[in-house]
C-alpha cells in the first residue's frame, strides 16, 4: 500500500522515513550523486543544499545495537586492531565500513555483511565531522577518509571554557563553515547553492521547533510522553533535520501527545501508573533498551527528562552564519562544567523529576566525565537523589541487568521516602 | 504476636530472620551458599527450626538481595540498599555511613538523621574488592576464611597486592608465596586491596560521616575491618551479627508493610 503521510501515525512515519533515507542514499549512488557520512551533530545544511545524500554512522550503530547485532561489527573492528577502549559507535561503524569496503574491493558480500541485521547503507563519497561533541569524531572520520581515500570535511569547534560563547569563537566557526562550502564546491565541481542553503536552514529550524515541542509534553504531570520514545524518534532529528521528514513526524507526534493528554492517557496508560518521574542522563543503552526501560517501568518510573535529546536544540537565525555557529557550538557537552550543570538542573526542573539515573557510559568519556559533578550539583540545588550505573551504548559487554535493577529499585525507594 | 520474615538471598549466602511485633528477633539463620543453590531452601528450614512456627504464621515476608526475585514466599521485594540501611539504623541509630561488603558487591551508603538514604555507591561489573576476592585468596593461601583475621594481625608488614583483576591478583599472590613472603603479610595485603577499593566508594559519598558501621559477610573478618579502618582513617563499628542485617531490615520493612495493610 502507498504510504500516506496524512493518515500515517508518527510511529509509521518514523519507520518509513528512516528506511526512505537509506533508499535515497542508494538511489543517489545509482544516479552518480554523492553520499556523505556525517557525525550526528555536524551541520548537514551545506551538504543537503548541494543535494548530497546523508548517512549517519552513530544512528546506524545505535540501530545495530538495538537490533542486537553490534557485537559482530565490533569484532570486525577489533580484528582490525581497534582497541576496546574506543567509543563503541566508532568501533561498530569502522567494523561496518570494513565489511562494505571488502565488498567493494572483491565484489562479494562477506557472510557477516550478508547476514547482518544492521541496515544496509552505501559507502560514502565524502565524510563530514564536527568536534562539538567529542574528539573521537575527528580521528574516527579521518580514519574513514583515509581507509576509503575520500575527502573529509572537518568543522572545528573550540570548547567553550566560559559561557556565553565568545565572539571570536563564532567568527572562527563561521570561517570553518566558509571553508566547508569551498571544499564542497571543489568536491562537487559546482557553485554552492546559497538559495537552497537558506531554505535548508529554515527547514532545520522547523524541525528543531517540533522536536523541542515534543519534549515539552514530558513537562506535564502526569506525562503523556514516555521519554524513552525520544530515544527512537531521535533518529530523525539526527538524520533528517534538514528535510521535512523530521518536521512531519514530530508535528504528528506532538498532535498525538496532545490528544493522548486530552483523553487522559499517559506514558504508562492510566494516570496512577506514573509513580515516579526520573531524568536520564546519557545515551541510551541500545543493546539493552528493553531491559533498561522495563527496569524503570516495573517500578512505575517514567522518564520525563533527558539532556541528550536536547543536544539537537539547534536554534539559529537562517542566513546568519555566526548565529548558526553559536547553535552548533553551545551544545551542552561542549561547554564548561558550571554551564553544563546549570543546563542539566534546568532539564530536571522542567521535567519535574524526583530522581536522576546517570548512565556511566564506558564508550563516551565526554558524556560520562562530568556525570558525578552534575548529579551532585542537582542534588544540592534541588534535593533530588541520584544513582549511576555502568553501561555502554552499543558494546553489550559492559551492562549488567541485575546491577541496574538493584540501583533503579533503590532509587525508587529513595524517591518514595522523599514523598 | 505478629511475625514477619525477612529473607536476604545474596550471591554468596542465604540469610533469613523472623521478627515478632517488629522488634524482637525470634530466630535468624545464615547458610553460606547463595542464589541458585540449595541455600534459599535450607535457610528457610533453618530459620523456622525450634521456633514452633511455620510459614502460615508469618504475616508478611520481604525478600532482598541479588536473588530477591526468585523468592516465591515473598510478598514484596525491596533492594538490599534499603534493607541494610533499615537494619543497621535499627541496631545502631548513630550510624551515618554504612559499608556492606558481600560476595560480589561492595556498597557504601550515607544516611541522614532519620535513617533515610542520602546517597549510595556500589561497585559495578567487576567483583574485585568483594568477598569473592577474599574467598579466592583464602583458598590460594590455604587459610580458612575464619582464620584470615588472626593471620592478618600477625603480619609484620603488609605485602603489596596491586592487581585489580582477581585472576591476576591470584598469580601475584602465588608468586609472592614462592618468593617466600610470609603468608600473614600477604593476608594483610589482600585485606588492604579490598579496603582500598571499598574506601573509594565511601569517599564518593562525600565527607565521611560518623558513626561508620560495617556489615555483610566480610565484616565477620576482623582483618578486613582493620584494613578498612586504616584506609578510611576512622573507627568502624561492626554491626552485631553483620551478615544478617539485610534480612533484619527486610523483616522490619515487612512489619511496616503489614501495619500499613491493617
Ligand atoms: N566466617 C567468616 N569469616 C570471614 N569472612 C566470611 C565469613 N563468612 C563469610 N565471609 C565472607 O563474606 C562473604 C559473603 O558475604 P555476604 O554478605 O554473605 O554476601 P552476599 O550477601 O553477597 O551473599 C564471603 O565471600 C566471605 O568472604
Ligand atoms: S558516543 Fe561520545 S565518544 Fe562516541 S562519538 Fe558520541 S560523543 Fe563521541
Ligand atoms: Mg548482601
Amino acid at each position: 500500500m502507498e504510504f500516506n503521510p496524512a493518515t500515517a501515525s508518527s510511529k509509521e512515519c518514523l519507520a518509513y522515513y528512516q528506511a526512505k533515507l537509506d533508499e535515497e542514499a542508494w538511489q543517489a549512488k545509482k544516479e552518480g550523486r554523492l553520499v556523505c557520512w556525517s557525525a550526528s551533530v555536524a551541520p548537514p545544511e551545506f551538504c543537503v543544499a548541494m543535494d548530497i545524500a546523508m548517512i549517519y554512522p552513530e544512528t546506524h550503530a545505535a540501530g545495530a545495537g538495538a537490533k542486537k547485532c553490534s557485537q559482530e561489527l565490533l569484532d570486525v573492528a577489533h580484528g582490525k586492531g581497534y582497541n576496546i577502549d574506543i567509543c563503541s559507535y566508532a568501533r561498530t561503524n569502522l567494523g561496518y565500513m570494513e565489511l562494505l569496503k571488502q565488498e567493494a574491493l572483491t565484489g562479494a558480500k562477506s557472510e557477516t555483511l550478508a547476514n547482518s541485521k544492521a541496515s544496509y547503507v552505501p559507502l560514502p563519497d565524502l565524510v563530514i565531522t564536527c568536534n562539538n561533541i567529542c574528539n573521537t569524531l575527528l580521528k574516527w572520520y579521518e580514519n574513514l577518509a583515509k581507509e576509503l581515500n575520500i575527502p573529509c570535511i572537518i568543522i572545528d569547534v573550540p570548547f567553550n571554557h566560559t559561557m556565553p560563547v565568545q565572539r571570536h569563537n563564532k567568527e572562527y566557526i563561521a570561517d570553518q563553515y566558509r571553508a566547508a562550502i569551498h571544499q564542497l564546491e571543489e568536491v562537487t565541481g559546482r557553485a554552492f547553492d546559497y538559495d537552497k542553503f537558506l531554505k535548508v536552514q529554515e527547514q532545520v529550524q522547523r524541525s528543531v521547533y517540533w522536536w523541542n515541542k515534543v519534549a515539552t509534553y514530558a513537562g506535564r504531570v502526569p506525562s503523556p510522553l514516555n521519554g524513552f520514545d525520544l530515544f527512537n524518534y531521535m533518529a530523525l532529528i539526527v538524520c533528517a533535520r534538514a528535510r521535512d521528514y523530521a518536521e512531519i513526524t514530530f508535528h504528528k507526534f506532538a498532535d498525538e501527545l496532545e490528544a493522548k493528554d486530552a483523553a487522559g492517557q499517559y506514558a504508562f496508560g492510566a494516570p496512577e501508573n506514573e509513580k515516579y518521574r526520573i531524568t536520564w542522563e546519557g545515551i541510551a543503552v541500545w543493546t539493552y533498551l528493553g531491559a533498561t526501560f522495563k527496569g524503570l517501568k516495573n517500578q512505575g518510573a517514567v522518564m520525563t527528562g533527558s539532556a541528550y535529546p536536547g543536544i539537537w536544540n539547534l536554534q539559529y537565525t537562517p542566513g546568519d552564519l555566526e548565529s548558526m555557529a553559536e547553535a552548533y557550538t553551545k551544545v551542552y557537552i561542549n561547554t564548561c562544567g558550571p554551564n553544563r550543570y546549570e543546563d542539566f538542573m534546568n532539564i530536571v526542573k522542567n521535567a519535574k523529576s524526583d530522581g536522576l539515573v546517570m548512565h556511566l557510559n564506558r564508550s563516551c568519556k565526554q558524556m560520562g566525565l562530568l556525570n558525578q559533578e552534575g548529579a551532585e550539583y542537582v542534588n544540592k540545588m534541588l534535593g533530588v537523589p541520584f544513582v549511576s550505573f555502568d553501561g555502554d551504548q552499543t558494546d553489550p559487554n559492559v551492562f549488567s541487568q541485575a546491577q541496574y535493577e538493584t540501583r533503579i529499585q533503590a532509587l525508587c525507594e529513595m524517591m518514595e521516602a522523599n514523598k | 504476636m505478629v511475625y514477619t520474615l525477612g529473607i536476604d538471598i545474596g550471591s554468596s549466602s542465604s540469610k533469613a530472620l523472623i521478627l515478632a511485633d517488629g522488634k524482637d528477633i525470634v530466630s535468624s539463620a545464615a547458610i553460606q551458599v547463595g542464589t541458585g543453590t540449595s541455600g534459599p531452601g535450607r535457610v528457610m528450614e533453618e530459620v523456622f527450626r525450634d521456633t514452633g512456627l511455620s510459614l502460615e504464621d508469618i504475616a508478611f515476608t520481604v525478600a532482598t538481595g541479588y536473588g530477591r526475585f526468585s523468592v516465591k514466599e515473598a510478598d514484596k521485594q525491596i533492594s538490599e540498599i534499603t534493607c541494610h540501611a533499615k537494619g543497621i539504623f535499627h541496631l545502631i541509630p548513630g550510624a551515618r555511613t554504612i559499608i556492606d561488603i558481600g560476595g560480589q558487591d561492595a556498597k557504601a551508603i550515607r544516611l541522614g538523621d532519620n535513617g533515610n538514604i542520602l546517597q549510595f555507591y556500589m561497585n559495578d561489573k567487576c567483583a574485585a574488592g568483594t568477598g569473592r576476592f577474599l574467598d579466592v585468596m583464602s583458598r590460594v593461601l590455604e587459610i580458612p576464611l575464619d582464620n584470615m583475621g588472626d593471620a592478618h594481625f600477625k603480619a609484620t608488614e603488609w605485602a603489596a597486592v596491586s592487581s585489580t583483576c582477581t585472576v591476576f591478583a591470584e598469580s601475584e599472590v602465588i608468586s609472592q608465596l614462592s618468593n617466600g613472603v610470609p603468608r600473614e603479610n600477604i593476608v594483610a595485603g589482600v585485606h588492604k586491596s579490598v579496603a582500598t577499593k571499598t574506601c573509594a566508594l565511601v569517599r564518593r559519598c562525600g565527607e565521611l560521616q560518623q558513626e561508620v558501621v560495617m556489615c555483610g559477610g566480610v565484616a565477620k573478618n576482623p582483618g578486613a575491618v582493620d584494613a578498612m579502618e586504616k584506609a578510611l582513617g576512622a573507627k568502624i563499628t561492626v554491626a552485631p551479627n553483620p551478615q544478617i542485617t539485610g534480612a533484619l531490615g527486610a523483616a522490619l520493612l515487612a512489619w511496616e508493610a503489614y501495619q500499613k495493610q491493617q
